[in-house]
């Protein structure tokens, strides 16, 4: 049980925050250490430093007993640490072989490169075809590109920055073959995480980490995710209750034979989707991300005049043909899954970003003149009612963690009283307690009355949630199943596909 | 070894460093600005008082300065409102000649009246051929999605060569001993002086009118809003529901709208007829002005002044100092190289490895 990594004192401040205080702990060799906390708990900042990436102000990182000095990325790299970071940094349009070969430090010949990657795709079963280009692949496919990319440097130790937050449940069991494979055969694998079974079902050790400070090092065998949870948040993780007072009577969404075509290989064709959606209401939309999710968002909010054929009924409405602004108008809300860029400007104040999305609503306007006071006090409202942690409205929407800043969009779009709220992966690569506050919130807003769309990979976020779940496969959409009384026998097969 | 240059986007780029740039980008070109004297044997601080200082230690100098600065003032603001939404309108020279010649010929048409409505018809045609030759690129890119710099770009060419076979042709002043000019304006038509015996008009007025509302547009309205978001992001844009085609118009009816005002003002006003060279470049040299004012109203007014200024030195030393005044467009070119520097560092961290 000799450790093959020692964290001494790591202490780095950045301007008003503390990221690591004082951070000690070792990594035992061939291991799954998993590095748990909540987003802002300093687990990134504190593997960026074992990668060179950041500089620490204090301490000190023993490496194979060992005192190590990584300055950069490389040096790591050349003493055997590779990281596969969260966000991919692959080229699009270069094939997968392509993408591998840049990012060799050393000199190698395609072929060779591919004859390797092809022994390390065998042997760790990454069904990888190397002459793809990187667009055609699945989010889980191109970050088994990464994965690969990291073991042609023959790492001796390999750091994983929220590895599953992308991935469908398959792909995380696949994943978790692959990694304990490579431990097996060696590697020693630092696992970053807020999921909590997950981290009991794949690591060995877990080190919790809080505010920047260690608060247990564990060994994963003698605990349960309820006593993870407790130890991550500093407070008992709970279950919130779903109350089902649904009025069936009244449908507030009808999708009739909503269908689409297009010829571009990378559009999915929508095929007679068709369900009600009743007041109060929560319906999950489930399915393994490329199957339709992103074309029956746009043809919910219509932002590109996207084209189908088929009915979308809101309240009697047919609003098939209303823009984005007549929709919203009409009280439906949108959150979409892109945060940055999308539902929110990262360079505008977050009451520049209240403004984005309310701006057709005349309470916030005189004439063409914007009222800032209201605008600023709606969004002090939402920052207090939602739990936003940020010193004023005035802050950039760009330097609130991902939690907060999901936190204050969702915030925005339910205190603008919607009838109909629609919400793309609402809790994707957010931390566990910005995830659960979102939940409860969305399980509230239903029992006013509220309807509420969930399009999202996350199958345990959408149990928690949901009243119904239909499953989108291939275009297709399976019949909704009452979570109450769920076979998940039922739910896996739609999730395969296998259904009318 | 390899040396490998690293360029990193900063996370969190100065704003101060942002509104103090102009200033680092002016100095810069006043000291290799300097290195240009002494290639030609000339003093620098000498040179630079010539070039910078005497133009305008008369009454006469700051008039002049401030009849350069109306128009680059007048059609920088305008551009600002593309350049916000992201829209490349590089024609506003093509603007601003339209605007000349739809305003100056409502002066040539009714060249007998002394109506004082005269001088308000020609500035409103003015700022209508502005807007009219501006329309022609946004109607390209909103329907067949074409380039709008090169196409604003192209359209100058072709308002230049209208103007030219106006003056040469049609509009040739009969008494005019056969020069490629207009009749004059009669003096309805043209735009009154504020102080006698200067050239300074009332074109001052406008640009600072135009600077205070594109000051409250930006600022208070939903529609200078409308153009941030969409600078910023055009999916956020369309998820906030504003339509991007329209604000395309809209951006550049208002350029050249600007742009069309500022050539009529130079026609009607210091030049009282059409001929060929109206304008020294100032829808070219404006896009510079519109930069180095950050794209800010009260900006463009301080940027405008600073590039006259560049203007009337070089008429100067051309005459004192016996250099072509092609060193004013020196002056420019760098002050706008430096500016796109000082901004990429900004931006970018560079690092050497």
């Amino acid at each position: 049980m000799q450790p093959i990594i020692e964290f001494q004192n790591i202490y780095k401040e950045y301007p008003g925050v503390v990221a690591n205080n004082n951070v000690s702990f070792k990594i035992i060799r061939q291991s799954i250490h998993a590095i748990l906390g909540e987003n802002g708990a300093g687990k990134s900042t504190l593997v960026k430093i074992l990668y060179g990436h950041v500089k620490p102000d204090n301490g000190q990182i023993i490496l194979n007993s060992d005192l190590a000095t990584i300055n950069s990325p490389t040096m790591a790299q050349s003493l055997g640490i590779n990281m596969v970071f969260q966000h991919f940094s692959l080229f699009e349009s270069l094939t997968v072989a392509e993408n591998l070969i840049l990012g060799m430090s050393e000199k190698i010949s395609l072929s060779k490169l591919k004859s390797k990657s092809e022994t390390i795709c065998n042997k760790y079963g990454f069904n990888l075809n190397l002459n793809s280009p990187i667009s055609s692949l699945s989010v889980g496919q191109r970050q088994s590109v990464e994965i690969v990319r990291s073991l042609l440097n023959n790492p001796k130790i390999l750091i994983m920055d929220e590895p599953t937050s992308v991935l469908t449940p398959e792909e995380i069991n696949k994943l978790f073959k692959i990694i304990k494979k490579l431990v097996a055969d060696g590697l020693t694998v630092i696992f970053i995480s807020h999921k909590l079974d997950e981290i009991i079902n794949l690591s060995d050790y877990v080190t919790i980490m809080r505010n920047g400070k260690v608060i247990s090092n564990l060994t994963t065998k003698n605990e349960d995710p309820e006593s993870l949870g407790y130890k991550m948040l500093g407070y008992k993780v709970t279950k919130t209750e779903q109350i089902n007072n649904i009025n069936y009577s009244e449908n507030v969404l009808s999708l009739s034979n909503l269908s689409s075509y297009s010829q571009d290989p990378f559009i999915t064709n929508l095929n007679k989707i068709n369900f009600n959606l009743k007041k109060g209401q929560i319906l999950g939309i489930a399915g393994v991300a490329g199957n339709g999710q992103k074309e029956l968002m746009e043809i919910l909010l219509n932002e590109n005049d996207f084209e189908f054929n088929g009915d979308i009924i809101f309240k009697n409405i047919n609003i098939n043909k209303l823009s984005t602004f007549q929709r919203k108008s009409l009280s439906i809300s949108y959150v979409t899954e892109q945060r940055l860029g999308h539902s929110a400007v990262p360079e505008m104040s977050l009451s520049e970003n209240i403004l984005l999305s309310m701006n057709h609503k005349s309470y916030f306007k005189k004439g063409d003149f914007i009222n800032f006071d209201r605008i600023n006090s709606y969004a002090n409202n939402v920052i207090k009612n939602f739990n936003v942690d940020t010193p004023s409205f005035n802050v950039k929407a760009g330097k609130l963690s991902g939690g907060n800043l999901q936190k204050f969009i969702i915030g925005r779009e339910i205190m603008s009283d919607p009838e109909l709220l629609i919400l793309s992966q609402p809790t994707w690569g957010i931390d566990a307690g910005s995830e659960a506050f979102i939940k409860k919130s969305l399980i509230e807003l239903s029992q006013r009355g509220v309807s509420i769309i969930i399009i999202s990979h996350d199958l345990d976020e959408l149990l928690e949630v949901c009243h119904n779940i239909s499953v989108l496969y291939e275009g297709s959409l399976s019949k909704s199943l009452n979570v109450e009384n769920i076979d998940i026998t039922t739910l896996g097969k739609y999730m395969g596909g296998l259904f009318d | 070894m390899v040396y490998l240059i690293n360029i990193k986007l900063r996370e969190d780029y100065s704003n101060l460093i942002f509104y103090l740039s102009p200033i680092v980008a002016v100095f810069l070109t006043l000291f290799f600005g300097s290195f240009i004297f002494l290639i030609l044997d000339l003093s620098p601080i000498e040179s630079f008082k010539i070039f910078f200082i005497s133009p305008i230690s008369n009454s006469y100098g700051i008039s002049e300065l401030f009849v350069k600065a109306t128009p680059l003032a007048i059609i920088a603001l305008g551009l600002s409102y593309c350049f916000k939404n992201n829209i490349y309108n590089i024609g506003a020279e093509g603007q601003l000649t339209m605007g000349a010649i739809f305003g100056g010929g409502i002066g040539l048409l009714f060249n007998d009246s002394t109506s004082i409505l005269l001088l308000p018809l020609m500035i409103l045609f003015g700022a209508i051929g502005g807007a009219f030759w501006a329309t022609i690129p946004a109607l390209l890119k909103t329907k067949f999605n074409t380039n709008e710099i090169l196409t604003s770009l192209m359209l100058t060419y072709v308002a230049l060569f209208i103007l030219d076979y106006l003056v040469v042709g049609p509009w040739k002043d009969p008494a005019g001993y056969g020069l490629p000019k207009s009749m004059p304006f009669p003096d309805a038509g043209r735009l009154p002086v504020l102080i006698d015996g200067l050239r300074i008009h009332i074109g001052v007025y406008f640009a600072i009118i135009i600077c205070l509302i594109s000051y409250i547009v930006y600022n208070k309205t939903l529609f200078g809003f409308k153009l941030k978001v969409s600078g910023f992001s055009s999916k956020a844009s369309q998820y906030a529901g504003f339509k991007y085609k329209n604000l395309i118009f809209y951006t550049f009816i208002i350029s050249g709208a600007c742009a069309g005002l500022a050539g009529l003002f130079e026609v009607s006003g210091p030049i009282g007829l059409l001929y060929r060279d109206i304008s020294p470049n100032y829808g070219f040299t404006a896009i510079i002005v519109a930069f180095l004012g950050r794209l800010n109203p009260l900006g463009i007014i301080l940027s405008s002044l600073l590039i006259a200024l560049t203007y009337l030195g070089a008429e100067d030393a051309q005459l004192f100092l016996k250099i072509p005044s092609a060193v004013g467009f020196v002056f420019q070119g760098l002050v706008l190289f430096f500016l796109l520097g000082t901004d990429f560092l900004n931006k970018y961290k560079v690092s050497i490895s």
